[in-house]
């Protein structure tokens, strides 16, 4: 399995081949705290990088969620939709979107997991 | 600007509090986090550092007779220790703040109002008291407030008394009940749909307190942030003010009438409130409940029969439900009970009922 990237506005992404997952870090749903709705995107959709592709919902508020990477959406996680507190019990491993990307490139903006850690602790 | 502190910011920061500015005051959003303080009150008790809120005092013969006028509830029929809930409305009929009166005496009243309104109400008071034989005086800044809601908050605030609580009847407080020793104002009052306490003290003791509070409360007593705060006491019906009180909009229209007495004497703004009432009203709160997906925030328009008919004043899912549930001011036509309204949410048009906003049975304790 390939090692997630992360993004400054606390998305990670996990590259399969051509494809990619999608989802908010540790530290996102820790700031977030109790998540009670997720709006997911449709397939097909298609997102330039930074363009908001949902919506996480916390007991106080509403938050965008940035795309990571440009792609099209092929698969949402619809398990989100009955049980949105995944995100908080499993970040890591409940991913929100599967992507076809569409520029591999943009990869290389991301950052890896200690600069990431960085970016948390200044937040902190 | 520096944030203003509490006397129990220590302790927040203690009890690991994540702090945000509220009002100007650095005061905790959540401690263990929302869902778990909300059904920690629910289910046990909760401790609140409500020392934010505006204490304001009125002394002199006219005292009674003032604030009578100044508030658009019947303060004349309150007995000595009594508390009574309302507005001073302005003269358009708007609501200045919402407010507890306490009634020591006729001669003196204390009056608690809202953090963000603090400066604002003083000035409005102290206009309004020229005519009056009072004097006025804002001790915000000397006295700290908690508050312990909650089925157990009884018993366990019954554990650092020798004071029987039950003689604080819902509504009604005592100004000299010794607290672990520290004289303090103590009142069955509560901003939560539960049975518990509100208590005033001096700054200095109010993390003694606090700590005495949570030592005999043990696992049973956590303490709360504003995050839980506001879901508790919209889930119970109760307004806040910026949300559903405003300055341009009546007591009648957020749905609030029972505390403002239009057959009681004169009082600030009582003339449009008694025409808005006999013309009858144009706008009013509504509870109602998506049926539709999302969650509808406040201020999110609301719609029926393809037209704008209103915003949202608070909108949530409760911590443990499923519904997501808010209050909107909207045109009265349809403000009733099963009326069939939209809300648009990030430019989407959701479906939405209109339901009672009595979202929770309250279990006062009268």
């Amino acid at each position: 399995m390939e090692k997630l990237l992360y993004s400054k506005n606390h998305e990670w992404i996990r590259k399969e081949g051509s494809t990619a997952f999608i989802g908010i870090t540790d530290h996102a749903q820790k700031s977030l705290g109790e998540i009670v709705y997720v709006e997911l995107p449709e397939v097909d959709d298609e997102f330039e990088i930074e363009e908001a592709f949902g919506v996480i919902e916390s007991v106080k508020a509403a938050s965008d969620s940035y795309m990571p990477v440009s792609g099209k959406i092929i698969e949402i996680n619809e398990a989100l939709e009955d049980s949105p507190t995944l995100l908080n019990e499993d970040p890591y491993g409940a991913w929100i979107i599967k992507i076809e990307l569409s520029d591999e490139g943009e990869l290389d903006s991301l950052l890896d997991l200690s600069a990431y850690n960085e970016l948390c602790e200044e937040d902190n | 600007m520096e944030l203003k502190k509490t006397s129990l910011n220590e302790v927040h920061k203690k009890l690991g509090g994540k702090l945000v500015d509220f009002a100007g005051w650095e005061l905790p959003i959540q401690f263990e986090g929302i869902k778990a303080e909300h059904l920690a009150v629910r289910e046990r008790a909760g401790l609140f550092d409500v020392s934010h809120m505006g204490e304001i005092t009125i002394d002199g013969l006219e005292a009674l007779k003032f604030v009578d006028y100044l508030v658009a509830n019947n303060a004349s029929v309150l007995n000595e220790n009594q508390v009574m809930y309302t507005f001073m409305c302005n003269e358009k009929g708007g609501v200045v703040d919402d407010l507890l009166v306490y009634k020591y005496t006729n001669e003196k009243i204390l009056l608690v109002v809202n953090a963000s309104n603090i400066e604002k109400d003083y000035r409005w008071i102290e206009e309004k008291a020229k005519d009056f034989d009072v004097v006025t005086k804002d001790i915000s800044n000397d006295v700290s407030q908690i508050a312990i809601q909650g089925p157990q908050a009884q018993e366990i605030l019954q554990k650092v008394t020798g004071i029987d609580l039950n003689e604080i009847k819902f509504f009604t407080f005592n100004s000299k009940v010794l607290l672990s020793g520290v004289e303090c104002l103590v009142s069955r009052t509560g901003y939560t749909g539960e049975d518990g306490f509100e208590i005033y003290l001096n700054n200095d003791k109010a993390a003694f307190i606090v700590e005495e509070l949570l030592n005999v409360g043990g696992e049973d007593l956590s303490p709360i942030g504003l995050g839980a705060r506001d879901t508790l006491r919209f889930e119970a019906g109760l307004p806040l003010y910026g949300n559903e009180l405003r300055d341009d909009v009546t007591p009648l229209e957020s749905g609030l009438g029972f505390f403002v007495k239009l057959e009681a004497g004169d009082f600030i703004g009582k003339d449009i409130l008694v025409a808005q009432k006999k013309e009858g009203l144009k706008r009013r709160t509504a509870g109602f409940k998506l049926i539709g997906k999302g969650i509808a925030r406040g201020g999110y328009k609301a719609f029926a029969d393809g037209k704008e008919i209103g915003t949202v004043t608070t909108g949530y899912q409760l911590p443990g439900q499923k519904e997501s549930i808010g209050i909107a001011l909207i045109d009265i036509d349809y403000a009733k009970i099963g009326k069939n309204i939209e809300i648009e949410i990030r430019n989407k048009l959701v479906d939405a009922e209109v339901i009672s906003k009595k979202f929770l049975e309250k279990k006062y304790k009268k």
